[in-house]
């Protein structure tokens, strides 16, 4: 765990998608799925990023979005970048015994560390990724290396046309699955958890809030009383139940309560 | 029937005598109400302010080494005062009082803001004149005696029967002396400390300071003996009540301010070290420690340190 922000090598960078590129930093760091570090550029800013591999070296997906990851993407191995964490509520698999993992566009990268674990666990799963288009889809690696991968386009220019939630249902409809571990756009979240809810499915979901502190002492992404650095970013069907919030609203950086729309539309830029 | 942990400030009767600081999660009632849950005795609200502002870039808080404590540089983030109808509405349910923090970059938005928030009837309204984290706002009023004065006499004059709270620097070079000036104004409690500071940290191999800020000011148990000092220094000075706090993570601690003189105990940085259950945690060890020492209640344990 590191605590004030440290300094890292970026080893590799891995071009992914148009958008997305993986960033390989020189940090040991031990952490698990779902949990997440902040990266830091002097003068810029530091942002939340999950983490999709730790160990000896840790690899971390960045999609350019805003000011901040176009500064990401300008640069290039062996620059060095800060870097301090792991922060936040993994998934857990205490229990599960046959899981569903989905990722949705950029939500892919928080569970991509996730099938090496349920196989090393010898837990039963299968992966479902999504995107856009074909070339927006990544990190199959990560998935295909350790079990069955089901992958999703929405205008159907690889594998299944439509939307990962319509392959959830019908893996649902067909067999049981202990828990359902997801992480994606909210709407895609929403209707994760919808579909989980119908079929009497446990899930673990991976949230997104504008962070400050990343520590859970600000409350800058506080959704109802949740912190989402701190008691999440994943949280359960249990605690998911209790979320008014989830779907509908998130905060601006002043704190202010907002639509999500206005939300995705501040955060673009 | 009443417990020994029962506390009191300013007229405002707490169940415990830990209250969440202003500046720590606060950005809304769910979240105030999870402290109350978890044994706060008042919750404040991260400090309102005129006008909506985004406070600085990160970083903006993170951990010093060896548990010393937090540098943060948030810099007042708030959606501005007219902005917050919804959170007005459910603070209402809130089970423990709640205390309004209000801040201004003048005597005229701290009397506008504080005139509003009084309409929404907190338990207490905090004026947060002592912030190091903005250019023109906080620390500028607090060093100054004759600015804590002015601003303090101004608010009081526009918030009818609602006490009010000044929450003082460590870095007054006399804090008897502003604490004095704002009792002299009409407050009715006091609050110390704010955070110390400003303080630095660079990262040697960025070569840059690591608060995107650059300054910022330092909370947790590296400046609980300043915090106890002005606390001490404040019930020599003073006859209104104070509400002590810096570095206050276990029950010893509490107990330590509360022989300084202060009459309840702010939590804020021991949330980081122990999670929101921070609060359970202290009031228990205090409660044991008065047992262990045959102590009945707050108000017999307060400035007791004084000779």
């Amino acid at each position: 765990m590191i605590k004030a922000p440290e300094f890292a090598k970026i080893s590799r960078i891995v071009p992914e998608t148009p958008t997305v590129k993986t960033f390989y930093l020189e940090k040991e760091l031990n952490g698990i799925p779902g949990q997440f570090v902040m990266l830091w550029l002097p003068g810029v800013d530091e942002k939340p990023f999950s983490v999709s591999q730790f160990g000896k070296q840790i690899a971390v997906s960045i999609q350019k979005k805003g000011k901040f990851t176009e500064k990401c993407f300008e640069l290039k191995e062996c620059d060095s970048i800060g870097v301090r964490g792991p922060f936040g509520k993994g998934f857990s698999i205490a229990g599960v015994k046959k899981a569903i993992v989905i990722g949705g566009g950029c939500g892919t990268a928080a569970v991509a560390g996730l099938p090496k674990m349920l196989k090393e666990q010898n837990i039963k799963f299968v992966s479902i990724t999504g995107a856009r288009t074909k070339e927006e889809l990544f990190s199959q690696k990560n998935f295909q290396n350790f079990g069955e991968l089901i992958e999703c386009t929405d205008d159907g220019s690889f594998g299944k046309k439509g939307f990962v939630t319509e392959a959830l249902k019908e893996m649902l409809a067909k067999e049981k699955f202990d828990c359902v571990m997801a992480c994606g756009p909210e709407a895609m979240l929403l209707n994760v958890f919808k579909t989980c809810e119908a079929n009497s499915t446990q899930c673990q979901l991976s949230l997104e809030r504008f962070m400050k502190c990343g520590l859970g002492v600000c409350a800058q992404c506080v959704i109802d009383d949740q912190l989402v650095c701190k008691d999440g970013p994943v949280f359960n069907s249990e605690k998911m139940r209790k979320l008014s919030e989830f779907g509908k609203f998130a905060r601006l950086k002043s704190g202010e309560k907002v639509e999500l729309k206005e939300y995705y539309a501040w955060r673009q830029k | 029937m009443g417990n020994i942990i029962n506390a009191s400030l300013a007229g405002v009767e707490l169940k415990t005598p830990t209250i969440l600081a202003s500046g720590f999660l606060g950005v809304n009632s769910g979240i105030l109400k999870r402290a109350a849950e978890c044994g706060a005795g008042a919750v404040t609200t991260k400090s309102i302010g005129f006008e909506k502002r985004d406070g600085h870039n990160n970083p903006t808080v993170f951990e010093l080494e060896a548990g010393t404590g937090l540098i943060n540089a948030v810099g007042l983030p708030t959606p501005g005062f007219r902005n917050m109808e919804e959170e007005w509405l459910e603070l209402k349910e809130c089970k423990v009082p709640v205390i309004a923090s209000i801040f201004g970059a003048s005597v005229q938005e701290f009397v506008e803001v504080a005139e509003f928030v009084a309409g929404k009837k907190p338990a207490m309204i905090e004026l947060n004149i002592s912030c190091p984290n903005s250019k023109s706002h906080g620390q500028l009023f607090g060093t100054s005696k004759e600015a804590s004065f002015e601003v303090t006499s101004a608010v009081k004059n526009v918030i009818g029967k609602i006490p009010l709270m000044p929450k003082l620097s460590p870095q007054a070079l006399n804090i008897a002396e502003i604490g004095k000036a704002c009792e002299e104004a009409g407050a009715d409690a006091l609050c110390a400390i704010n955070t110390l500071g400003p303080g630095m940290v660079i990262n040697i191999e960025a070569r840059k300071p690591v608060l995107h800020y650059k300054t910022g000011g330092l909370s947790g148990p590296a400046i609980k003996p300043i915090a106890v000092r002005c606390v001490w220094q404040l019930f020599e000075s003073v006859k209104i009540p104070i509400l002590g706090l810096g570095g206050i993570t276990n029950g010893r601690d509490a107990v330590e301010i509360i022989q300084a003189g202060a009459s309840a105990v702010g939590v804020g940085t021991a949330i980081h070290y122990n999670g929101i259950e921070a609060f359970g945690k202290i009031n228990s060890e205090l409660e044991d420690w008065m047992q262990a020492n045959g102590f009945s209640s707050i108000e017999k344990l307060r400035g007791i340190a004084h000779d």
